[in-house]
Parts: structure tokens; C-alpha cells; sequence
């Protein structure tokens, strides 16, 4: 096959690029010649993959994700890795090791993250669309905060094949990029099943965004203006889906009860996957070496201690806490019971209603620094990890501007309808256009 | 409550250092999620959360492995084709 | 390396896990009338072609290191595992072979633990949904046939192999071999029900030969079998076998035990380490101990290794199995009692024969094609005696010899064309000539070539005249009462038959002359 060489070298002012490839090579396809930046979890054959951590400093995968070799086969062009937060924990991009990604539309706040390095890298124009990770919003959010589309499809349509784990199941790739049509794009080449994933399932994405939203119910749950959501951002939001009913659409409030507990459950969830997925970080067959003349135990631990970010050891000593001896009942196997309240939820409001809409995140994007302590910033998830927990669709659309800084749309719709959640975004962005 | 000896002993379950330094803020940071945790006692307890698959199979048809150059690339210290570890004492 | 076992469970789960065991209370006196405790987890490698999770090939003794790896099976990051549906089906046989009763939805799970051979810091194993419980397998006891219960059945992934350059006790750092990690494993764990290292040993044999003749379990394969066992002295009559209460003393973990004959030298070894224990008045520990094999003695763990907790929950990359449905459809191949039964029944084996020749499934095999066209009997005394004894002489397996020259041999014998004593020649001599890698041809053909046919009926007369002729001093000596003078003169007759005639009938005839010429 013939390929062709693009020219990649972008002025990076926000930290986006963790590496980028001055020159890479690209094939014919759908995506020809496209200049497409991937988040940094996600294994390219021969360019290095940290997922933002010093434990992975050096790692080059021997293999490509499952997704890289499908944008490669439609004539993509891998341009570079994009920063994020430490395997994808976090919600600012601050907790990267090689320091944080800037909003472009003001340097002094974050990007949103964790993949802030795909959404400012595309919010910037560096690149035209970007793959992100979504654990529990680290595709929305970044979206949210940068004034750009990013979609979390429904769990099991996106192979993680490749994707570094950090839990398991709860996250998805998802496409980027500056408009719905474009991300629709993106998903068409990203989505279909995948022999290598065992959750991955055959449910190919061929769709045109349509905007002709006539008679579609959108649930609109009273959970997501609640306390905590800045009353500025929830107005903003209630007016665009005030553009959706003037679309046709029928605006139905609910409730979704389990909210109560998602968040909990979300991170109770989380933290012990990732406790179990990062073990393996030990410096014997990847990553900087491990002190060979010091016992196992001592060595792994020096190793782990000093190349682990902050984050990411609390992140690991909380999950290894909600599985230990005489607490998995009270933390782990609770939040499995949560969470299936929350699919029920889910479920329960989608007899009645065809998508569910609310903001993407609480707030703009917070002034560097500003989420210091932990518990505020994981508070911040709130709205975000209920389709994670619960697998379904979810994307965040811009919808507008507080202070100058973009606020998104979230728009979540039942397992599988992700064509649904992207016409009910398309049919919003192209109303307001 | 988790004390800062409970934090040592988790940090020494997860095999992460922790420095003297980080114990009481870790400690306290530990303390207040688990507290947010809490809300979790009040959750009825069911059969968890399902996925949908099962049976979820492949053919028992062997494939090319890594080469062994390949497979030791990465790795901080090889020996003879062997990956170099510490001892487990 | 499981704790799931008739053994220890690890935390507040437990409650989930069928047959938990209270512990020991009291410190009694050593008694002769003593009952020995012995449970078994024994792990078997499935003799699938690729790994439990991965498409790498199993194929890996004969190569050098981290030459069968891939991304899953050196947890690369980003790599998934996938069921390889053979290893499902295997560990299902064995599951029906052994009477269990396999559960409608059985879950990997992680098992966590930092060792330097486990790719990813976690075995992926099962834990409170194995595949089967619930089975039992019918062993030779000390006292007759004997039921040992198996508790449960699960499958998991072998880990990595670690080797240590000048010896493990000297070695620095370890060397890390991947080939070995994802070998599938299945698990088999049985209720405390063996009552010495004996029988111990007889179960171990009695589920190997039924693993191998349900094609799922190649025993040749070095590190394919490995077991721990747990062992306790209870006082007669304090041990509950339905509660599996130990009130007596405690049990030890003996681990790491690799052979047949290992597990029981170790339990040997650790049944007389604990009397001594109890006789100095003190309290048996409940531990682990290590079996370490070259010097046949069970060592004590530093216990910081020991004391896991291993965080278990769901693998979440794998979804459950529902496949008790499937038990149904397979069909067993004939177990080895059944064959013992048939080959007393078909043949008219007796049952010392017929237990030998069906404890292996390659040596029933082969003397099932032998006794299809020789005479069964005769068969198999020659395969389960003589051939098996000249075997073990030169340490090699039933498969260096063909069923065709062990047939071709014992008709030899059967038409009285060779004796007895010369039959076992040949086949020393083909076995010799196979270990040479020199061919020595067919039994027929070595018969011919050394001259080995049996006497025709004038040559012992002719050798007997022709010594006596020869021999008038020996025959004198005889004469005159010297015993040892027979013994030389049948030599020398012999040396002229080149043992072609039978030595009984020799014997006769050489008594029958010489009584002849002195009347």
C-alpha cells in the first residue's frame, strides 16, 4: 500500500504533546491523511507510551492497540501522544509526571483531564481530532472544559485492547474532536468488535449524524442541577436543552435516586481495579529498572514509592483497602450493589425517555492548583461517572461560555444508542450554529 | 478511622513506599474519602453488578509469539534470555 | 499455592467458601492410635496447544527463554487475557470424570501477590465460583477401596519460572522465564480424607492415570504436577470428618512439592518432625513449610511471604462461564477401573496384573494391541512383569518398545520355539541395542541371527554322549558321590546346546545317563 508522509511539528504553548512525531507515515481510507493525536495510555508500536507516568519512562510497546491499527488502516496519521494524568487518574491533567497540560483558552486553568492533553491539543487546533480515555469523564470533561465534542461510547463498542488498564470496567476509547460530524468520523473507524477483548462486542458504529430530533424524550434528571453544580453553568445548560425542545424534542424531568451513591461506588470501583492493574509496574520487563542487588520486596518498593506519582499511591493504597481482609464486603461488594442500582436507574428512566441530559461538569475549569485536596476534586466526577458505572453512551457538546470559559452539554442514552446521544448533540450544535 | 499505623501497614499490603513525611497527610486524606465512602453502609446489599457476556471463548489455535528480542526490549536487565530480578528473600 | 483448600482461607470472606475449618484447641498427648490427616491440592498442567489466555504456544521445554510470550502472557500493559475454550473443555472432563457437580455460572477472579515469576502482580485463578465441586475419586486404601471426596475444581494460570544461576542458595538476583506463565492449570482439591502418605501417593497415582486416559494430562512433562498437601496427627477419634474439625492439633502446609514419590517422602518426613514436636510437650504450629526435595526434608516459611492477602475480587477483563450445560454432551472414554474390570473379565488378567497394565494408559494400550494377537495371559505376565522389570532396569518408558516385537516375542515363547530364559535374552538384547541406538532387529530375527532356537530333540542326547565320553574324570568324581561333579558336567553339556534345550529337561536326561551307565 502506498503511504505518504506528513509534516508534524505544532507550536505546543499548553504542554499538550507528551511525543509527537515529526513525520509520520499514512495510508489511504476514510481518515486520509488526518493528523490524529492519541492519549498516552494507548499502545503504539514503536513510539513510547508512559500513560503520564515515570514508572513507564522509556516503555516502547512491542504492539498496537487495537484501535491505533484500525485509524492506521483508514490512512490516519499518528502524529503524538498526548498528556494526562498518571494512568488516567485525575480530572485536571496536573497529575501527569511531566507536568500539567494548559487550557488554551486560559493558560492560568486546567485543561480538564484526564485526557486534557487530546482536548487541548485539538481545542488548539494542533490537531483536527484526538482519541481519549474514559474511566469515569476523562473524555467529557476535558471536552467540557476545552469547548470541544468528546464521546465516551457505551461500554464493549470500543475495543480496549491495548488501552493501559486502570479500571477495567468502567472505561472506553472514545473520539475527540472539534465538531459532532467529526467525532462521528472518528467513531466510525474506532468502533466493531474485537476477538482480542473479551467485553468487546459486535456492535459496529456506520452512522450519519442526523439533527431532526422531532418528538425525541429527553429525561432531564433533578440529580444533576443539585447542590454542588454552579448555578451559572446549570443555567447555561438548561438553556441549551430549552434549544433542543424548541428542536422538537420533549423535556421531561426525573430523578435518578442512586446518584446518592454513584459517586462512592464509582471510586470504591475504580481504586481497587487500578490497585490490581498497577502491581505489575515493577521494573523487571518495562519501565525504568529495578535495583537488582536489593531483596524483591525492598527493590519493588523503592521502585513503586519513587516512580508512582502522589495520586496515583493513594489512588493504590485505597484500593488495596477496599479489597483487603474484612473490608471487601463493606467497600467493594457495596459498590457493586450501587452500581447496579445505578444501571437500574438507568434502565428505569430509559422506558421512559430516549436520552438523559445535564451538564458535563459541575463548573468551568478550575484555576490550576485549585483542586488540591483530593476528595474535592473526585467530587467534581460527579456527573460524569454515572454512565461509566452504568456502561452507557454519554458526550459532552459545547454549549456556551461562563466567564469565558466553555461549558459543555452531556447528553447519555441507552447501551448502544450511541447514534442516538450523537444526533441529539448534532441536532443541539447545528441549532446553535 | 484509619490511623497512621493502618497506613503503614496498607502501604506495606499495596508493597508502595511511604515516606515518614506523607503519613499524616496521607493519613488525613485517607480518613475523609473513606468518611464520603461511608454513604456505601446505606446501599441495600444484591447480587452486585452484572456484565452482560459470558462464555466468551477463543479456539485453542496457537499464534506467532514475540520474538525474545522483542519480549526483553524493554526490560531494565536481561541475562542469557532471561529477565533479571531481585531476590525474594 | 492456594489457600481455598481444606486449608487456610484467607479473610472475612470466608463465609462464602464452603467447609471452613476451625482450628485446633487442645495440645494432647502423642498416642500410637494417633490418626494421620492428609488433604491434597494438586495442580496439573492441561496439556492444551496454546495458553489459558493467550495464543502462545505450550510448546516451550525444549526452548530457550521468553520465547513463547506475547503481550498478555508478559502483562504488557494494555493486553487482555481471552478463555481458550479447550482448557474449558479439559478441566469439564475432568470435572465428570471426578463426580463433581460443575456450577451454572463459575468467575475468575484476581489473585493478587507480588512475585517476581507472576507477569502481572495477579494470578488470574478462581475463587468462591469454581468451575466444579463436590466430586470423589475411589483409590486403593490401606484397608480396601477407599472414597476420597474432592472438594472442588478449578482452573488458573501457571506462573513464570525463576532461575537461580549457581544455585538457589547462592544466586544473587533471579532470572525470569516467561514461557512457562498461562500454562492452564487446573486445581483439584480434596477433602482431608487420606490417612497416610501412602495413600496420599495412591491418590496421586490414581489421578494421574485418570487425567491421562481423559487426554488432558501429560504426567512425562517435566514441573506438569505439583501438590501441596496438609497434614495433622489427631487424636483418635477427634477428628470430624463431616465438620472437618480439628480439635486435636494443628495442620501444616507442606508446599512445593513437584513428584509422585515427593509427596510421600514429605509427609513421611513431616508425620515424624511433628511426633518429635508433640512428644517434647509442645504445640504443633499451624504454618507452612516448604518440601524441599533433594534433601527430602519439609523446612519452615519465613512467614512474610507467607502472610498474603490476596484481595481477590472479579476479573474484570473476563466474563463468567456458564457451561454445566455442556457437561452433558461429553462423553468419558473408559476410566481406569473400568479397564482393570474389563481386562480381568476380557482377558483373564488377574487383578495384580490387571492393576498394573491399566495404572498407565500407554502400557494398557500397548498390551491391549499385544494381547489381540498373542495369547492374553501369557501377555500379560510378559508386558506387566518381565517387560516392565527390564524397563525400570534401564529407565525407560513403555513407548521405547513396539507392541509388534513384544507380540512377535511372546509367540516365540508360546510355540516353544525359544525358552523362557532365552526370550527375556532377546528382549535384553532389543532394549540394549534401542538404548545404543543400535536396532537389533525383531525377536524372529535375533533368534535367527544368534542361533537362540530351542533344542531340536537329538541334540541333547548327542551333547550328553559326547560329555560323558569327553569327561571320564568328572564322571568318576560323580561316581564316587562329589556332588558339585554333576553341576560341572551339565555345564559343559549346556555350552554344547548353546542353551537351545530347556535346563529342567537337560538335567533329566543327563541324570538318566549317568544312572544308566552305572547299572
Amino acid at each position: 500500500m502506498a503511504r505518504s508522509r506528513l509534516s508534524f511539528s505544532p507550536d505546543d504553548r499548553v504542554n499538550a504533546f507528551l511525543t509527537t512525531c515529526p513525520e509520520p507515515e499514512y495510508g489511504t481510507g476514510s481518515l486520509e491523511g488526518l493528523a490524529i493525536a492519541i492519549k498516552d495510555n494507548i499502545s503504539t508500536k514503536g513510539i513510547p507510551t508512559t500513560a503520564g507516568s515515570r514508572i513507564l519512562e522509556g516503555y516502547v510497546p512491542p504492539y498496537d492497540a487495537h484501535v491505533v491499527s484500525l485509524l492506521m488502516a483508514n490512512g490516519a496519521a499518528i502524529v503524538g501522544k498526548t498528556n494526562m494524568d498518571e494512568f488516567g487518574m485525575g480530572t485536571t491533567t496536573e497529575n501527569s509526571a511531566y507536568g500539567p497540560t494548559l487550557n488554551p483558552h486560559d493558560t492560568g486553568r486546567v485543561p480538564g483531564g484526564s485526557s486534557g492533553g487530546s482536548a487541548a491539543a485539538v481545542a488548539s487546533g494542533m490537531v483536527r481530532m484526538a482519541l481519549g480515555s474514559d474511566t469515569g469523564g476523562s473524555i467529557r470533561c476535558p471536552a467540557a472544559f476545552c469547548g470541544i465534542v468528546g464521546l465516551k461510547p457505551t461500554y464493549g463498542r470500543v475495543s480496549r485492547y491495548g488501552l493501559i488498564a486502570y479500571a477495567n470496567s468502567l472505561e472506553q476509547i472514545g473520539p475527540m474532536a472539534r465538531t459532532v460530524m467529526e467525532t462521528s468520523r472518528l467513531m466510525q473507524v474506532i468502533a466493531g468488535y474485537d476477538p482480542r477483548d473479551s467485553t468487546s462486542v459486535d456492535q459496529p458504529y456506520c452512522h450519519t449524524p442526523e439533527k431532526n430530533i422531532q418528538g425525541r424524550r429527553i429525561g432531564v434528571p433533578e440529580e444533576f442541577f443539585g447542590a454542588g453544580v454552579d448555578p451559572v453553568v446549570a443555567a447555561k445548560v438548561w438553556e441549551a436543552i430549552e434549544v433542543l425542545e424548541r428542536k422538537g424534542a420533549d423535556i421531561v424531568t426525573c430523578r435518578m435516586p442512586a446518584m446518592a451513591y454513584a459517586l462512592a461506588a464509582y471510586y470504591v470501583t475504580c481504586v481497587s481495579e487500578a490497585s490490581s492493574n498497577l502491581a505489575r509496574f515493577d521494573g523487571v520487563r518495562y519501565g525504568p529498572a529495578v535495583d537488582t542487588k536489593k531483596p524483591w520486596h525492598e527493590a519493588f518498593q523503592e521502585r513503586r514509592g519513587t516512580s508512582f506519582g502522589k495520586e496515583v499511591r493513594r489512588r493504590i493504597m485505597l484500593g488495596t483497602f477496599a479489597l483487603s481482609s474484612g473490608y471487601y464486603g463493606k467497600y467493594y461488594a457495596k459498590a457493586q450493589s450501587a452500581r447496579q442500582q445505578v444501571k437500574s436507574d438507568f434502565l428505569r428512566l430509559f422506558k421512559e425517555v430516549d436520552v438523559i441530559a445535564g451538564p458535563t461538569m459541575p463548573t468551568i475549569a478550575f484555576r490550576l492548583g485549585e483542586k488540591a485536596d483530593p476528595l474535592s476534586m473526585y467530587l467534581s466526577d460527579i456527573l460524569t461517572v454515572p454512565a461509566n458505572l452504568a456502561g452507557v453512551p454519554a458526550i459532552s457538546v459545547p454549549c456556551g461560555a461562563v466567564d469565558g470559559m466553555p461549558v459543555g452539554l452531556q447528553v447519555m442514552g441507552r447501551p448502544f444508542e450511541d447514534e442516538v446521544v450523537i444526533d441529539t448533540a448534532y441536532a443541539y450544535e447545528q441549532a446553535v450554529d | 478511622m484509619v490511623s497512621e499505623r493502618d497506613i503503614e501497614h496498607i502501604a506495606e499490603l499495596a508493597d508502595i513506599g511511604i515516606i515518614k513525611e506523607e503519613l499524616a497527610e496521607f493519613t488525613g486524606q485517607f480518613n475523609r474519602i473513606l468518611d464520603y465512602f461511608d454513604i456505601l453502609d446505606t446501599v441495600e446489599e444484591s447480587d452486585g453488578y452484572k456484565q452482560d457476556g459470558y462464555n466468551v471463548l477463543r479456539e485453542d489455535v496457537a499464534c506467532p509469539s514475540l520474538l525474545q528480542e522483542d519480549a526483553l526490549k524493554n526490560a531494565g536487565d536481561t541475562e542469557d534470555g532471561f529477565f533479571k530480578a531481585p531476590r525474594v528473600m | 499455592m492456594e489457600n481455598l483448600s481444606a486449608g487456610t482461607i484467607p479473610d472475612s470472606r470466608s463465609e462464602q467458601i464452603p467447609g471452613q475449618i476451625s482450628s485446633a484447641r487442645g495440645n494432647p498427648p502423642i498416642s500410637e492410635t494417633d490418626e494421620t490427616i492428609i488433604g491434597l491440592e494438586v495442580h496439573c498442567q492441561l496439556d492444551t496447544v496454546t495458553k489459558l489466555f493467550c495464543a502462545c504456544s505450550t510448546d516451550y521445554r525444549s526452548d530457550g527463554p521468553n520465547t513463547h510470550t506475547c503481550p498478555v502472557c508478559l502483562g504488557l500493559p494494555g493486553a487482555l487475557p481471552k478463555i481458550n475454550k479447550r482448557a474449558v473443555e479439559y478441566a469439564l472432563r475432568v470435572a465428570k470424570a471426578l463426580n463433581c457437580e460443575v456450577l451454572p455460572e463459575s468467575v475468575f477472579s484476581r489473585k493478587n501477590y507480588f512475585y517476581p515469576d507472576l507477569d502481572k502482580a495477579f494470578q488470574i485463578s478462581q475463587y468462591d465460583k469454581p468451575l466444579a465441586v463436590g466430586g470423589h475419586l475411589i483409590i486403593e486404601g490401606e484397608n480396601g477401596e477407599k472414597l476420597v471426596r474432592i472438594t472442588r475444581v478449578h482452573m488458573e494460570e501457571d506462573p513464570g519460572r525463576l532461575v537461580h544461576k549457581g544455585g538457589v542458595d547462592r544466586a544473587r538476583y533471579s532470572l525470569v522465564d516467561y514461557n512457562r506463565a498461562g500454562i492452564p492449570l487446573i486445581e483439584i482439591v480434596t477433602e482431608p480424607d487420606m490417612r497416610s502418605p501412602k495413600e496420599a501417593r495412591r491418590f496421586l497415582n490414581k489421578l494421574r492415570t485418570t487425567l491421562e486416559y481423559l487426554s488432558v494430562f501429560d504426567s512425562d512433562k517435566e514441573g506438569s504436577l505439583r501438590v501441596d498437601a496438609n497434614i495433622s496427627l489427631q487424636p483418635e477419634g477427634w477428628f470430624d470428618r463431616e465438620k472437618k474439625s480439628y480439635k486435636g492439633r494443628n495442620r501444616v502446609e507442606v508446599k512445593n512439592i513437584s513428584s509422585y514419590k515427593g509427596v510421600e517422602k514429605a509427609l513421611t518426613f513431616e508425620i515424624t518432625r511433628q511426633r518429635n514436636v508433640i512428644r517434647k510437650g509442645q504445640p504443633i504450629e499451624q504454618a507452612t513449610r516448604h518440601f524441599v526435595e533433594t534433601r527430602g526434608i519439609t523446612t519452615a516459611s519465613r512467614s512474610k511471604e507467607e502472610e498474603h492477602d490476596y484481595r481477590y475480587f472479579p476479573e474484570p477483563d473476563l466474563c463468567p462461564l456458564r457451561v454445566s450445560s455442556w457437561v452433558d454432551l461429553i462423553e468419558l472414554p473408559e476410566l481406569p477401573d473400568a479397564r482393570r474390570a474389563r481386562f480381568i473379565r476380557q482377558y483373564g488378567c488377574s487383578s495384580n496384573h490387571a492393576r498394573t497394565l491399566t495404572g498407565d494408559l500407554k502400557l494398557a494400550d500397548f498390551y491391549e494391541k499385544v494381547a489381540l494377537k498373542a495369547d492374553p495371559l501369557l501377555s500379560a505376565t510378559w508386558v506387566a512383569d518381565t517387560l516392565i522389570g527390564e524397563l525400570n532396569y534401564r529407565d525407560m518408558g513403555i513407548g521405547a518398545v513396539t507392541p509388534a516385537h513384544m507380540t512377535d516375542l511372546i509367540n516365540l515363547v508360546e510355540s516353544k520355539t525359544i525358552t523362557d530364559k532365552n526370550a527375556i535374552d532377546v528382549l535384553r538384547t532389543i532394549l540394549d541395542g534401542i538404548l545404543k541406538k543400535e536396532p537389533a532387529g525383531t525377536p524372529s530375527q535375533i533368534v535367527a541371527r544368534l542361533d537362540l532356537g530351542a533344542s531340536e530333540s537329538d541334540v541333547a542326547p548327542a551333547a550328553i554322549s559326547e560329555v560323558i565320553r569327553e569327561q571320564p574324570q568328572a564322571i568318576a568324581d560323580y561316581k564316587s558321590g562329589k556332588k558339585g561333579a554333576f553341576m560341572f558336567l551339565i555345564g559343559q553339556v549346556m555350552k554344547k546346546t548353546r542353551g537351545k534345550a530347556d535346563p529342567a529337561e537337560l538335567n533329566r536326561m543327563l541324570q538318566a545317563a549317568l544312572d544308566e551307565g552305572e547299572q
